[in-house]
């Protein structure tokens, strides 16, 4: 077996084959490198085509009219674009902005933009299991609430929220709902229209697209107006300008199709891998599983191993490419903030491991991780002076800890 | 993050691994750090009558710098007396360990970890 083992699927996902034979077709001077704005001849036209067909492909994985499908770089830019740019336009209504305090960095650091721009914002408090339940969006809402972005799976932990409650209290009070779609699109059903949103976010990269590029759906009816936040030469309807990279944008096309077409029975795959995963390890002791038991996707498993440091359980599975907290913020030495605001104690958090699985894990793999991950865990129990505590019966949090 | 070879090398093979008993007068103990600072180091000293450290154990909960910065310093204290023991600075660690900056709180800490073990040693005996 190749080593290390990839298990991160949810920080990117390598480009599926397929995926990248269509963009290789858009770069070339024998193939659709045209400017997809040129008017004038075959190149933009054929170019113009092409990303009109991924725009069909993107909106039907979502239940959304091509029309309302806006490309950008991706998810994070979608996130700024749906929420500066809905909160700006609607600035006479209102400015208040609720959100929750899970979210992806891309939605947060927004919403501190917009603080900075004399917005006031709410950052809900999830539940235990990660979950932002609809009652506490409600409990939220004020006259001046204009926009709500709540995201549809938590990407440390694969929780799923009930994005279609959380539309209707939106819709019933007229205010625009956006929801960060990255770790959902492919991995659970979506239907716009169903669920009553406003505006969602995609990137291509998190469904076996390549990186660069993702889309924000905007509703036309009842109409979404939005303030661009890139101007130029007025693409995407006005709404993100900028020279549209066919090859890209085919990329998500192409893995948005295949997202659809392989949606079910690779969700029921990775179920099977991601409980072979769990069994494999639920008998040590101390051993947690984060999030949700109920509402989740499949492919994310976040598990606390009690009394073991995450970064040198990180380095003790060198083997395998996993996670503590997200890959954006494990460059710092702060506990994941998502599992800090579940209420889990800093240790708890601390020793936290996200394991991600997708299109090309193996059943082999997972049994390789498991052994991995059991020698890893009983090696650092050993040097683990909490370990020994807790074993002689030491509550940990009546200890008077000297903070440094 | 890239450690360096003497950090993996301290963390794959952990010197003096172990707890000592902590009942005697001869034992020295320091824990120091905190869970939600993410380490906690203990070490533990034996002293003899001429107050030369004749053994040393450490246990460590904490990141692979914290893990070696406390396998190091327990080769290092052993046959020092604990005067000089007291003297080491966590930047010689972080020196023998090529720490980078943002690791450098695990050497403070294991500076910390052998000053509080002499205190406590020190202690002991005066009783």
């Amino acid at each position: 077996m190749n080593l290390p083992i990839y298990l991160d699927y949810a920080s990117t996902t390598p480009v599926d084959p397929a995926v990248a034979d269509s963009m290789m077709e858009c770069l070339t001077s024998t193939g659709n490198f045209g400017n997809p704005a040129s008017r004038s001849h075959v190149f933009g036209w054929e170019a113009e085509s092409a990303v009109e067909d991924a725009r069909v492909e993107v909106a039907n994985l979502v239940g959304a009219d091509p029309r309302e499908i806006v490309w950008t770089s991706g998810a994070t830019e979608g996130n700024n674009l749906a929420i500066k740019g809905c909160a700006q336009f609607n600035v006479r209504k209102g400015k208040h902005v609720i959100t929750s305090r899970i979210e992806h960095k891309a939605v947060l650091d927004t919403c501190r933009q917009l603080e900075r721009e004399g917005f006031e914002v709410t950052y809900i408090d999830p539940d235990e299991q990660g979950l932002v339940q609809p009652e506490m969006v409600a409990a939220a809402m004020r006259e001046d609430t204009t926009v709500v972005s709540i995201m549809h799976v938590n990407n440390e932990l694969g929780t799923v929220n009930d994005i279609a409650a959380i539309g209707k209290l939106c819709r019933d009070r007229k205010i625009f709902f956006h929801v960060d779609a990255a770790q959902s699109a492919g991995k659970t059903a979506i239907d716009v229209e169903a669920m009553m949103v406003d505006m969602m976010s995609f990137s291509a990269h998190k469904l076996y697209g390549p990186k660069g590029i993702g889309a924000l759906y905007v509703r036309r009816k009842p109409r979404v107006r939005i303030e661009a936040q890139i101007h130029g030469g007025g693409h995407e309807r006005g709404m993100r300008s900028g020279t549209l990279p066919t090859h890209q944008i085919v990329g998500m096309g192409e893995a948005f199709r295949i997202g659809r077409e392989v949606l079910a029975s690779e969700s029921d795959r990775i179920k099977v891998l991601r409980q072979r995963l769990w069994d494999g390890v639920a008998d040590m002791e101390e051993v947690h599983l984060n999030g949700s038991p109920n509402q989740h996707v499949p492919g994310i498993v976040n598990i606390s191993f009690a009394f073991v440091e995450g970064e040198s359980l990180i380095m003790a599975l060198r083997d395998l490419a996993v996670s503590s907290g997200s890959a954006c913020t494990s460059a710092s030495l702060e506990p994941s903030y998502v599992l800090r605001a579940l209420g889990l104690n800093d240790e708890m958090a601390h020793s936290s491991i996200r394991f991600s699985i997708g299109r090309y894990t193996t059943e082999e793999q997972i049994d390789t991780a498991i052994a991995k991950v059991r020698l890893a865990v009983d090696k650092l129990r050993e040097l683990s002076p909490l370990w020994d505590m807790f074993k002689d019966g030491v509550d940990l949090n009546q200890v008077e800890w000297s903070a440094h | 993050m890239a450690y360096s070879e003497k950090v993996i090398d301290h963390y794959e093979n952990p010197r003096n691994v172990g707890k000592l008993d902590d009942t005697s007068k001869f034992v020295g103990t320091g824990m120091v750090g905190a869970p939600a600072c993410g380490d906690v180091m203990r070490l533990q000293i034996q002293v003899n009558a001429d107050g030369i450290i004749e053994d040393a154990k450490f246990k460590t909960y904490g990141c692979g710098s914290a893990i070696a910065s406390s396998s190091l310093l327990t080769e290092w204290v052993k046959g020092k007396n604990i005067d000089d023991a007291e003297q080491i600075k966590n930047t010689e660690i972080a020196h023998e360990l090529a720490l980078p900056p943002v690791k450098i709180h695990c050497s403070v800490l294991a500076e910390d970890a052998i000053k509080a073990a002499v205190r406590d040693v020190r202690e002991k005996q005066a009783v």
